[in-house]
């Protein structure tokens, strides 16, 4: 299965890119193979493959339910470009 | 020899007989640093005042007698370990102002153990790329050609270790970001096994793959590190909780009787001749030392992507040198437990193979194949 221009301008457009003609015509091709790969994946044979998670089999691991995080604000709040009383203040984008 | 030239083994014994302090050789590794970096662009931050600080107190630490396996010796990490106090990049103009509130594990058990951080290494941006080329701090250079990649993502690690910027580095390999860049600056890299190391800290890529790991100049080196940087860390929930082997007291045991694997596709077209060769010979010697080795077939290895296919294979291959120089120096994998990599080491470079034959490559070069087949 290949994509055509009109699918890869539309998920250019979710994506918000502006892409060059060039450009369109490598991101066909190069996404064009990529599902090709996909493709090729769904028809391998797995007949009898048992499906391994971990070569572990490792597990997810819990741990109890306390808190193990000191407070860094200040050292959190550094790094952002503007902080008043604690809060992070960014420019305004919802009219 | 220069100070700058020591392996860590060499400059745990050297600090040990009194031959010379951490300071010392914290200062001349600095001043290469200083005079030779403008040209590699291996490093994007230079720590030279905490440097000398904590080179100052590992000395004062073994005056008192005490300190850690590594006391007073420097290392580099790749800025991908979150560093605190230091700004932490991960090759990004995004995170060019991230100042680290906290350490990654890796950065914290080596600084215990005494290490001393040099800097930060460059890297591809975020680690999603193979060459180097693609940190927003420039390129990487390969210290044995400049006009060549170094590899990546770990490239500024592995050109820091190959041009005696430091004796060891830390890296990362997702899908052979230390082992690819390792086998193209005749450095050894070492990508253990996924939860051997906690990623805490650790900027991620593909979670389920990314692994720490190290980039030195002997096996031993390597050994050493791990030793440090390995077990379990409850703030990794994939940490795996298993003892961790006394790498370093394993060094120089015999290969008799090991069991080696050898995939038998990863020798199917696409590889390049003298790596193959070398791949062979590499086999032999280890024959001859009493491993033996079993074919192992894979036959689904057509259906496995590449964790870092990188966007521009030709250029990858052309630049590094796998087709030209570098890849006659040919840098080869085995299928050999950390802990037997010294003995395996020497006896190579007595059979007149190299010491670096043990750089692992093995999956670079089978992922060569992989691009090779991918792209046609």
């Amino acid at each position: 299965m290949s994509l055509d221009k009109d699918q890869v301008q539309h998920i250019a457009t979710l994506a918000r890119l502006n892409l060059t003609d060039d450009e369109y015509a490598e991101s066909v091709e190069k996404l064009s193979k990529i599902v090709d790969f996909v493709d090729q994946l769904s028809q391998a044979d797995t007949e009898g493959v048992t499906p391994m998670a971990h070569p572990l089999d490792a597990v997810q691991r819990l741990r109890p339910d306390v808190v193990t995080e000191t407070d860094e604000r200040d050292r959190y709040q550094a790094n952002a470009a503007s902080v008043t009383d604690g809060l992070y203040l960014v420019p305004k984008v919802i009219e | 020899m220069a100070l700058y030239e020591k392996t860590a083994g060499e400059l745990v014994a050297g600090f040990e007989a009194g031959d010379f302090t951490s300071v010392e050789v914290t200062a001349a590794l600095l001043d290469r640093i200083a005079a030779s970096d403008d040209r590699l662009n291996a490093l994007v931050t230079v720590t030279a005042d905490q440097a000398m600080a904590a080179a100052e107190k590992a000395d004062a630490a073994r005056a008192a007698g005490g300190g850690g396996p590594l006391n007073g010796v420097p290392l580099i990490h790749k800025d991908i370990f979150c560093t605190r106090g230091v700004r932490t990049s991960c090759g990004s103009k995004m995170l060019d102002n991230f100042i680290s509130p906290y350490d990654a594990t890796v950065v914290e058990r080596l600084a215990n153990a005494g290490a001393v951080m040099l800097g930060k290494a460059n890297m591809d941006e975020f680690a999603m790329g193979s060459s180097n080329e693609t940190s927003y701090y420039g390129p990487v250079r390969n210290p044995w050609d400049l006009e060549r990649s170094p590899g990546g993502s770990s490239g500024g690690s592995a050109a820091s270790v190959a041009a005696r910027l430091a004796p060891a580095a830390t890296a990362t390999d997702t899908g052979g970001s230390i082992r690819q860049p390792a086998a193209l600056t005749n450095t050894v890299g070492l990508k253990p096994t996924y939860g051997r190391v906690s990623r805490y800290g650790m900027i991620a890529f593909a979670s389920s793959l990314d692994q720490a790991g190290t980039i030195t100049r002997t096996a031993e080196d390597a050994a050493r590190l791990l030793a440090v940087m390995a077990g379990f860390d409850e703030r990794d929930s994939t940490s795996i909780d298993e003892p961790v082997p006394d790498y370093v007291a394993e060094l120089g045991a015999s290969v008799k009787g090991l069991k080696i694997g050898v995939v038998r596709q990863h020798f199917d077209e696409g590889l390049d001749a003298d790596c193959g060769a070398r791949v062979r010979d590499a086999i032999d010697v280890l024959e001859s030392l009493g491993a033996t080795t079993v074919e192992v077939d894979l036959p689904n290895l057509d259906l496995v992507v590449h964790a870092e296919l990188p966007s521009n294979h030709e250029t990858l291959l052309h630049r590094s040198g796998r087709t030209g120089r570098a890849g006659k120096r040919g840098r080869s994998v085995l299928f050999a437990p950390a802990n037997r990599r010294r003995s395996v080491e020497r006896l190579l470079s007595d059979a007149g193979v190299g010491r670096q034959i043990l750089s692992v490559n093995y999956l670079a070069a089978a992922a060569g194949n992989q691009f090779q087949k991918f792209n046609k």
